[in-house]
């Protein structure tokens, strides 16, 4: 313990300079393109269906918010729901001893199946069994082709979103699974008969949760193509990593997110397979079912009254795919398994290291443009939690050039007289132009004019013109 | 050192020092809709799964035509008698491999979301465990009218949570490439739903 | 209504003036006096988006001891207001009653053709700020289509951000950059001779963007294309 989080990966440069590279990716960002601007008519229209979704996104953000709230309540009522139907609770502070829990549960078994899970990847778990000597076989096609791919995930729901069809074929190749072309169906059809023997075989599975429900003790899991359903029914021992945040209190209040998860992610009415269980069912399913509740930088983040709303977040994706940053840059630029928007606030929460300057970096990843808060589900202020965070950055810098200039700016703009001033003095910039604009800037400018003009400061500034006119 | 659970359980107390206040849920969304059996047949189609509509009557021999000469596996306790099938009971307890091997599964199911097009299955009569309608390549699944929830508040409200559940909606598919779907990877790559008239 | 307020905003004041003269021609066109209360500076906007926000906050309070006592706050940029209408009151300096422009003219004055005449193709970039802070909606294309002479056309991908974010612009200058250049090509695709819009921090970025690939597509603030009329037309601003 005392370790770095591996929500953020080892040697990722700061997000500008990792979105530098990824801008000039071209396959990539057309890849990206394609993909952003498909999913983002869809979930439109699947919104559009019902003329309740405000409503439900209001109900969703009251019950996470009581969630959270009452969170100590809520994880010692699932506890006791879970243990009572012969379930078996695990607490785990952080990453490493999450990841040492689950290789002490595999036993003596060598490989297990995994069905895709957010919090498995935030705490680097199958590096972990690796380490340990167990191989996890990633099951969700897209996990399949990160993990084939010796590659990053860089969406929450399509990890390999960034991958098109061809360069899907040829990891695929690499690997020896034969695809009799490039086709989605036949690369789908390659994936399953790659994978129906380790379902058939495995002993031990590992999934994430997408719900778990703290008065009855029932965990939910939603997934598309079958692969959590044979994950989570065939082996004999299924342990499951949730974060301590994704609870709802009641059976009841599944009925919101039922509605607003799938619309929000996959864009449909309901996803393929939404799967519920309570404990250990005798003669249906694992013999043994193991929980682990895992904290690592949640409850730090639980801690900010303003950003711990970030909690809320039911990993749809929606703020990626209408992220006009993420569109470009794509998910591997923000260095972490938690991408676009809500990686931005959520990453450097969990990271809660002032003084890390990539994760210092995610919060600045953005325009502050706000249509990450018009999709969410859940209503995450995702610009005001980023400008908090901001602040956060800003006060564990100290003193700066940025933080210099601001004070003098404010200082400026803090009286009339010394503003008209320095309004005075910027006008002079006007000799700076040539045929009505400023192609290159001195100092910080500069970055602006490498790619754009500026405006050449008019002789006589507005209030001026005022005084001149009508005072 | 304390350990994890004690230590985590004070962690979140202490981060909620300021004690926000649990606020009100407001339940005013839609509780109620459209249970047509007209409606979840458009749903469910609409993923690609073929729907059949019958009346009471016209069950079994709509089930002889779609199963004629396959070998189908059923829970013990199916309701139906089908001829010219042959039955694969999973009692005792099918192996993996004789599951894999059906040409099919033939279920009932425990309720249905005629909006969403989604059937849930709870293990209860005429559906047997979960691994039964997962592992064959084709399920046929048997809906009665009376079993047809208007909307997604009225589906979980028949339900029992503490029953191991599984929602369907539509064959199993991917959008993992492109975000182009595809129907069929891991579970059922055929969804077939037969709807029952009440009269 | 009794006593309307301008507030010019720094971007403005300092840089387009032109736009903040139009405003003032066209609210005294309907017949409306504006003041302009010369102790206004800033609303803090980019101090609070930048990390800054105690000194956000003192702008906010003077910010609101300036524009005390009037009835309505006009201002020609969406973030501008609503950075005063959103944030202020965070910062413990709410209560005046901001309007952008086009929510002023449509909300409370009750007007979509003010008498504009703007023999222009004209295509309408709406800011992020205004739709989804302000919800401002199609006010500002309502009001272009009543204006005469004006032909209206779509800008493709419309909603989607143009890149400025204020220091985003700077702090993440590639990334800005290639959401600025799929802004212009969306400008261009239309054959627009203008590119409007209700912030002036948007403009100069688009149209900083344009003119240095020399693409002849002119930047016009939606305050001065509403100023013009036949007999007193917009003409380019001389510096």
């Amino acid at each position: 313990m005392g370790t770095r989080n591996p929500v953020t990966w080892l040697g990722s440069p700061a997000f500008p300079e990792a979105a530098r590279t990824a801008l000039a990716d071209t396959q990539l960002r057309r890849n990206l393109r394609n993909a952003t601007t498909t999913i983002r008519g869809r979930r439109a229209a699947a919104v559009a269906e019902l003329p309740d979704w405000e409503r439900l996104r209001r109900a969703g953000e009251a019950i996470k918010d009581r969630v959270l709230a009452e969170l100590d309540t809520h994880l010692e009522r699932l506890e006791a729901a879970v243990t009572a139907r012969g379930g078996v609770v695990h607490w785990a502070r952080d990453a490493a001893e999450a990841n040492e829990i689950v290789l002490r549960l595999v036993g003596d078994e060598r490989e297990v199946v995994k069905v895709k899970s957010m919090a498995t990847a935030e705490i680097g778990l199958n590096e972990a069994l690796a380490a340990g000597g167990v191989r996890a076989v990633e099951t969700d096609l897209a996990e399949l082709i990160v993990q084939l791919g010796d590659d990053r995930p860089s969406h929450i729901l399509v990890p390999a979103i960034h991958r098109n069809r061809a360069e899907i074929r040829e990891i695929f190749r690499r690997s020896g699974l034969a695809a009799t072309g490039d086709a989605p169906r036949e690369l789908a059809e390659a994936a399953r008969a790659h994978l129906r023997e380790k379902f058939l075989s495995c002993k031990v599975a590992i999934s994430g949760a997408n719900f778990a429900v703290a008065d009855t003790g029932s965990v939910v899991v939603l997934e598309s193509e079958g692969n959590g359903r044979m994950c989570l029914t065939l082996p004999e021992k299924l342990i499951t990593v949730m974060g301590i945040e994704k609870l709802v209190p009641t059976w009841q209040d599944l009925e919101v997110f039922l509605q607003l998860l799938p619309r929000s992610s996959t864009a449909e009415r309901m996803n393929p397979y939404t799967s519920v269980w309570t404990g250990v069912t005798p003669g249906d399913g694992p013999a043994e079912f193991h929980l682990v509740l895992l904290d690592n930088g949640r409850t730090a983040t639980l801690a900010d009254p303003t950003g711990r709303q970030a909690l809320r977040c039911i990993r749809c994706s929606a703020c990626l795919n209408v992220c006009p940053v993420y569109e470009r840059t794509g998910g591997k630029s923000y260095g972490s398994v938690y991408p676009g928007p809500i990686g931005a606030i959520l990453t450097p929460q969990l990271v809660d290291d002032p003084h890390d300057a990539q994760a210092a970096s995610l919060p600045y990843a953005s325009s502050l443009c706000g249509a990450c808060f018009e999709v969410c589900p859940v209503r995450i202020d995702i610009p005001e939690v980023l400008t908090h965070l901001r602040a956060r950055v800003v006060s564990a810098r100290g003193r700066t050039a940025e933080s210099v200039a601001m004070a003098a700016a404010a200082w400026v703009f803090g009286d009339p007289a010394r503003y008209e001033r320095a309004q005075r003095l910027g006008s002079l910039a006007r000799f700076l132009g040539r045929d009505g604009r400023i192609s290159r800037l001195p100092g910080p400018g500069a970055v602006w004019t490498a790619s754009r003009d500026a405006p050449v400061p008019p002789r006589e500034s507005f209030r001026e013109w005022w005084r001149r006119n009508r005072g | 050192m304390a350990d994890a659970r004690s230590e985590v359980l004070a962690r979140v107390r202490a981060a909620l020092r300021d004690r926000p206040t649990p606020p009100e849920v407001p339940r005013d969304y839609e509780r109620t809709g459209d249970a047509s059996l007209a409606l979840l047949a458009e749903r469910v189609a609409h993923y690609r799964a073929a729907v059949h509509e019958v009346g009471p009557d016209e069950l079994v021999p709509l089930l002889a035509r779609l199963l004629a000469g396959k070998r189908i596996a059923v829970p013990a306790d199916l309701p139906w008698q089908v001829p010219g099938v042959t039955w694969l009971v999973d009692s005792p307890p099918l192996p993996v491999a004789a599951l894999d091997g059906a040409d099919g599964v033939l279920t009932g199911c425990a309720a249905a979301i005629a909006p969403t097009g989604t059937i849930v299955l709870d293990g209860g009569v005429g559906q047997g465990r979960r691994a039964l309608t997962l592992l064959p390549d084709h399920h046929v699944c048997v809906v009665r009218e009376d079993q047809v929830a208007g909307s997604v508040p009225q589906a979980l409200a028949r339900l029992d949570p503490s029953r191991p559940l599984t929602f369907i909606s539509g064959p199993s598919a991917t959008s993992d490439i492109e975000l182009d779907r595809v129907e069929g990877v891991h579970g059922p790559r055929r969804l077939e739903v037969v709807l029952v008239r009440a009269t | 209504m009794e006593r309307i307020a301008l507030f010019a905003t720094c971007l403005t004041d300092t840089l387009y003036p032109a736009t903040a003269r139009a405003v003032v021609r066209l609210l005294e066109r309907l017949g409306r006096a504006v003041e302009f209360p010369l102790d206004q500076t800033c609303c803090g906007q980019m101090h609070f988006n930048t990390g800054y926000a105690a000194h956000a906050e003192g702008l906010a309070r003077s910010f609101a001891s300036v524009f005390a006592g009037y009835d309505a706050v006009v201002t020609p940029s969406g973030s501008c207001a609503g950075m005063a209408r959103e944030v202020h009151p965070k910062l413990g300096a709410g209560g005046v009653p901001v309007y952008e422009l086009s929510e002023f003219l449509v909300d409370v004055l009750g007007v979509t053709d003010v008498g504009a005449y703007f023999p222009h193709r004209v295509t309408y970039h709406p800011t992020c700020h205004s739709l989804r802070v302000l919800g401002v909606g199609d006010k500002p294309l309502a009001l272009l289509r009543a204006v005469r002479g004006l032909e209206l056309v779509e800008l493709p991908l419309a909603e989607s951000c143009c890149g400025f974010g204020g220091t985003f612009a700077l702090k993440n200058a590639d990334t800005s950059t290639a959401m600025l250049a799929d802004k212009m090509r969306c400008v261009l695709d239309t054959g627009a001779e203008v590119l409007t819009s209700g912030d002036n921090s948007c403009l100069m970025h688009i149209g900083g963007g344009l003119s240095r690939l020399r693409a002849g597509v002119r930047p016009v603030h939606l305050a001065e294309i509403l100023a013009s009329t036949e007999e007193d037309p917009w003409a380019p601003a001389t510096r």
